[in-house]
């Protein structure tokens, strides 16, 4: 059973379709009773760091969320702003993060330090793939994303990048350390290249 | 490389997709859930939905068709109509949509702005803003209630003022344009990228893919949205849905922009 988390951010619905679509189990979990099946856990989110991890830590969920994830190692996938709250901290809030993968998320208008790149990163973008990577195979297109964010992840460990993508620099857009996952882009808003990630994720 | 985006707007009024042109005479095109069903399989860029009806009839946003739209909609979804308050703009957001849009309680209460941009965060914030040249000048005014209100301001200051407050995006929607589809007003667009440090979007004037490639050419990254070139074909304006495909549009980017 794919789980979406649903603590009151994001596009749970987008989730969902996507997985009916292609006829995986799926189930919206907004308390600890629905959590019982999952074998596979999505973080979406849309929004500000601090709001995302004061609904989360209210949801009630986050203890039985990392028991499934730290004991029962079910791989989980954070998206946007979801996968932000998967670092420390961010220079956006005040909040700390889950700090499951270790890293910071940071301003790219402040790490650039370019006055006239336009802010949000907004639109599609080419996605590259550090090494072959299971969420990422079988894409005949190249790999294109939507993106609508301020802000990214500096994970601390190198080995915990996945992707980069290019707005004023190269940042890291997918991270991984063993069964936690997060892309900065929205797969659910994706199209076909969405898709394609979010049946590789259901398939791991 | 971040591409430019290419957006079909959609316009609802009485649950029903209709079309403008100098923002009267709506013509009833279709179904709205239908529409973003067709712009899924054509793999739009992305959608912009306006409810005309709300703000003039001085209603709520209707947050069971929105619920629909976002249900329905792949790709993201920036919805606009009726929404007065920080709390209406979390409530949409919270319905599966990326993006909200404010217009008439923005250039009344610029406040509300940072406002929506503190709950939701600002790249989820969107201003639109509709326009009309003055005659004989390069002003443009800026309006509201589908143009029937004239507003104090001018586009460019009324743009910054948007910008300081905190919105996300500015969608710039030309009032002697819409639905003539005789091409954007591209200095209109020049001018507004030169005070712009946030994405913006230009709206009204689109009747080819020429012309949205010659608003790329023009500014470079950039929104190009089109209501009539996406749900009209022909010159008596049948009504069919269309978007480019995949390969027309890396053609436009291609030769207009990367050359």
């Amino acid at each position: 059973m794919i789980t979406i988390i649903d603590y009151g951010l994001g596009n749970i619905q987008a989730f969902v379709n996507v997985y009916r679509r292609f006829g995986y189990p799926v189930n919206v979990a907004n308390n600890i009773s629905t959590l019982q099946n999952t074998t596979k856990l999505i973080l979406p989110g849309v929004g500000a760091f601090d709001y995302a991890m004061e609904l989360l830590n209210a949801s009630g969920m986050r203890h039985d969320i990392e028991k499934l994830v730290f004991e029962k190692k079910v791989p989980i996938l954070g998206v946007c702003v979801g996968m932000q709250i998967l670092a420390d901290s961010s220079e956006e809030g005040k909040r700390s993060g889950l700090g499951w993968i270790r890293g910071d998320i940071k301003s790219i208008k402040r790490e650039c330090g370019s006055s006239e790149l336009l802010m949000p990163h907004m639109g599609w973008n080419d996605v590259s793939i550090k090494d072959k990577h299971k969420l990422f195979i079988g894409f005949p297109n190249g790999y294109r994303f939507y993106f609508l964010h301020s802000y990214y992840f500096d994970p601390i460990n190198e080995n915990a990048v996945v992707a980069t993508t290019k707005y004023g620099l190269d940042f890291c857009c997918a991270v991984q350390s063993e069964n936690i996952y997060g892309v900065q882009f929205h797969p659910e808003k994706s199209h076909h290249y969405g898709t394609t990630l979010l049946k590789n994720f259901a398939e791991l | 490389m971040l591409r430019p985006r290419i957006i079909p707007c959609l316009l609802i009024k009485n649950n029903g997709l209709v079309k403008t042109v100098n923002f009267k005479s709506p013509k009833y095109v279709g179904d709205p859930i239908n529409a973003v069903k067709i712009f899924n399989e054509k793999e739009s860029d992305e959608l912009i939905v306006l409810d005309i009806d709300a703000t003039v009839n001085n209603g709520q946003p209707n947050y069971k068709m929105i619920s629909l739209l976002a249900a329905e909609c792949r790709m993201p979804l920036c919805y606009g109509g009726g929404v007065r308050s920080a709390a209406e703009a979390k409530k949409i957001i919270s319905l599966g949509v990326e993006k909200v849009s404010i217009s008439a309680a923005a250039v009344n209460t610029p406040q509300l702005i940072s406002e929506i941009s503190q709950e939701v965060g600002r790249q989820s914030v969107v201003v639109v803003l509709d326009v009309k040249k003055r005659y004989f000048s390069k002003e443009c005014d800026v309006y509201t209630h589908n143009g029937k209100i004239k507003t104090k301001y001018i586009l460019y200051d009324m743009f910054s003022i948007a910008q300081e407050f905190g919105a996300g995006e500015i969608v710039v929607n030309s009032i002697d344009n819409d639905g003539v589809m005789k091409g954007y007003d591209l200095e209109m667009a020049i001018n507004v990228k030169k005070i712009a440090n946030i994405p913006f979007t230009i709206l009204g004037g689109a009747g080819c893919i020429k012309d949205i490639g010659d608003l790329i050419k023009s500014c470079g990254i950039i929104g190009s949205a089109a209501g009539s070139l996406f749900v009209f074909k022909g010159v008596y304006k049948a009504v069919l849905i269309n978007y480019p495909t995949a390969d027309e549009k890396d053609q436009i980017i291609k030769s207009f922009y990367l050359l």
